[in-house]
C-alpha cells in the first residue's frame, strides 16, 4: 500500500464523513461548515487525479463563493429549527434501505467492471500539455459556443437573484436627486386668484331664533 | 494495492446514497436539501473526472466545468428564492408551502 492509496483512503474517509454529518447535522450552519469541508477532500481527490485546474476551481468558486453565499443565508434568516426536526428519523429505515441499496449495487458493478489501473498512455506524437492547457484548448475552440452559453446562464443568474431580492423599503427618506432635478418653480407654487372682498352670503332667517334659544 | 477506477466510482456512488438518504431525512428543510443537491452534483463530479484522468479523454473535464458553473447558478437563484419566501411567510418547512396546492 503506497502512499497514494493512503492518501486516497484518508480523503475518502474525510469527504464520506462529511457528507454523512451534512445530513445529520443539527444546526444548519455546522451543515454548511462541513459541506465546506466535504468539498475541500473532493477537491484533493481531483489534485491526485491530476484536474488541477478543476481542483482549484473547485477550491475558489465553491468554497469561496458559492459556499460564503449559503452561510450568508444560513445566517441572515433566522431559523426555528424545532419544527423542522420533528420526525426527523421516521423516514430513516426507507432511506437507509434504498441509500444502502444504490451503494451496494453500484459499488459492486462499477468495482467489478472497471478494474483500470493505471491512465491509458497518451496518444504519441501528441505534445505533452499541463492540464490547463488542455482544458482551455477544448474550451476555446470545439467547446467555444457551449462557453459563451455558460457565461449567458451566469449573467442571467445574476440578474435574476438581484432581481428577485431587490426591493425598496417602505420606510426610506432617500431623495430621487433626478426627480429634484426635473423640478420646476410651477410645479411647486400656483398662484390662484382670489378675490379681496365678496359679499357675505344671505344669512337664512330660520336660524336665527334657533341660535338665541340655546 | 493500487486505486483503481472502480475505487473512485464507488467513492461517488456512496456519496450520491448519501445524500439521497439526506434528502429522504430532511424533508422540511429546503436549506438542507440544496446541500443534498449539491453533495449529489459534487457525485457525478467526481466520476467525470475519475473517467477523464483513466480513460485519458479530456471532455470529461470540460463536463465538470459546464456543470459547476450550472450548478453555481442553480444555488445562487435557489437562495434568492430561499431568501424572498423567508421573508414572505417566515418559514422554509417545506410542508407549510401549499399555496399552488389549491
Amino acid at each position: 500500500m503506497d502512499v497514494k492509496t493512503g492518501f486516497f483512503y484518508l480523503f475518502s474517509l474525510a469527504l464520506l464523513f462529511a457528507a454523512f454529518r451534512v445530513i445529520t447535522a443539527r444546526n444548519p450552519v455546522h451543515a454548511v461548515l462541513f459541506l465546506m469541508l466535504a468539498f475541500s477532500q473532493a477537491s484533493a481527490l481531483w489534485l491526485m487525479l491530476q484536474a488541477e485546474f478543476l481542483a482549484i476551481v473547485l477550491v475558489l468558486v465553491y468554497l469561496g463563493a458559492v459556499m460564503v453565499l449559503f452561510l450568508f443565508v444560513v445566517m441572515m434568516i433566522n431559523l426555528n429549527m424545532d419544527g423542522l426536526r420533528r420526525d426527523f428519523w421516521r423516514h430513516f429505515p426507507l432511506a437507509a434501505v434504498i441509500g444502502v441499496v444504490i451503494a451496494l449495487k453500484m459499488a459492486y458493478v462499477l468495482l467489478g467492471g472497471f478494474r483500470v489501473t493505471t491512465a491509458v498512455a497518451p496518444v504519441p506524437g501528441a505534445e505533452a500539455v499541463s492540464n490547463t492547457q488542455a482544458l482551455g484548448y477544448l474550451l476555446y475552440t470545439q467547446y467555444l459556443y457551449p462557453l459563451e452559453i455558460a457565461a449567458v446562464i451566469l449573467v442571467v443568474a445574476m440578474i435574476a437573484a438581484i432581481a428577485l431580492t431587490l426591493r425598496r423599503r417602505k420606510d426610506t427618506k432617500a431623495i430621487d436627486p433626478s426627480q429634484q432635478i426635473r423640478v420646476r418653480a410651477r410645479d411647486r407654487m400656483t398662484i390662484v386668484q382670489v378675490a379681496a372682498t365678496r359679499p357675505a352670503p344671505a344669512a337664512p332667517a330660520e336660524s336665527a331664533p334657533v341660535e338665541t334659544k340655546a | 494495492m493500487t486505486i483503481t477506477l472502480g475505487h473512485y466510482l464507488a467513492l461517488g456512488a456512496m456519496l450520491f446514497a448519501l445524500s439521497v438518504i439526506g434528502i429522504f431525512l430532511n424533508r422540511k428543510n429546503i436549506i438542507v436539501l440544496l446541500m443534498a443537491i449539491e453533495l449529489m452534483l459534487l457525485a457525478v463530479n467526481m466520476n467525470f473526472v475519475a473517467f477523464s484522468h483513466y480513460l485519458n479523454d479530456m471532455h470529461g473535464q470540460v463536463f465538470v466545468f459546464f456543470i459547476l458553473t450550472v450548478a453555481a447558478a442553480e444555488s445562487a437563484i435557489g437562495l434568492a428564492i430561499l431568501v424572498l419566501l423567508f421573508r414572505n411567510r417566515s418559514t422554509i418547512a417545506v410542508d407549510e408551502l401549499n399555496t399552488l396546492k389549491g
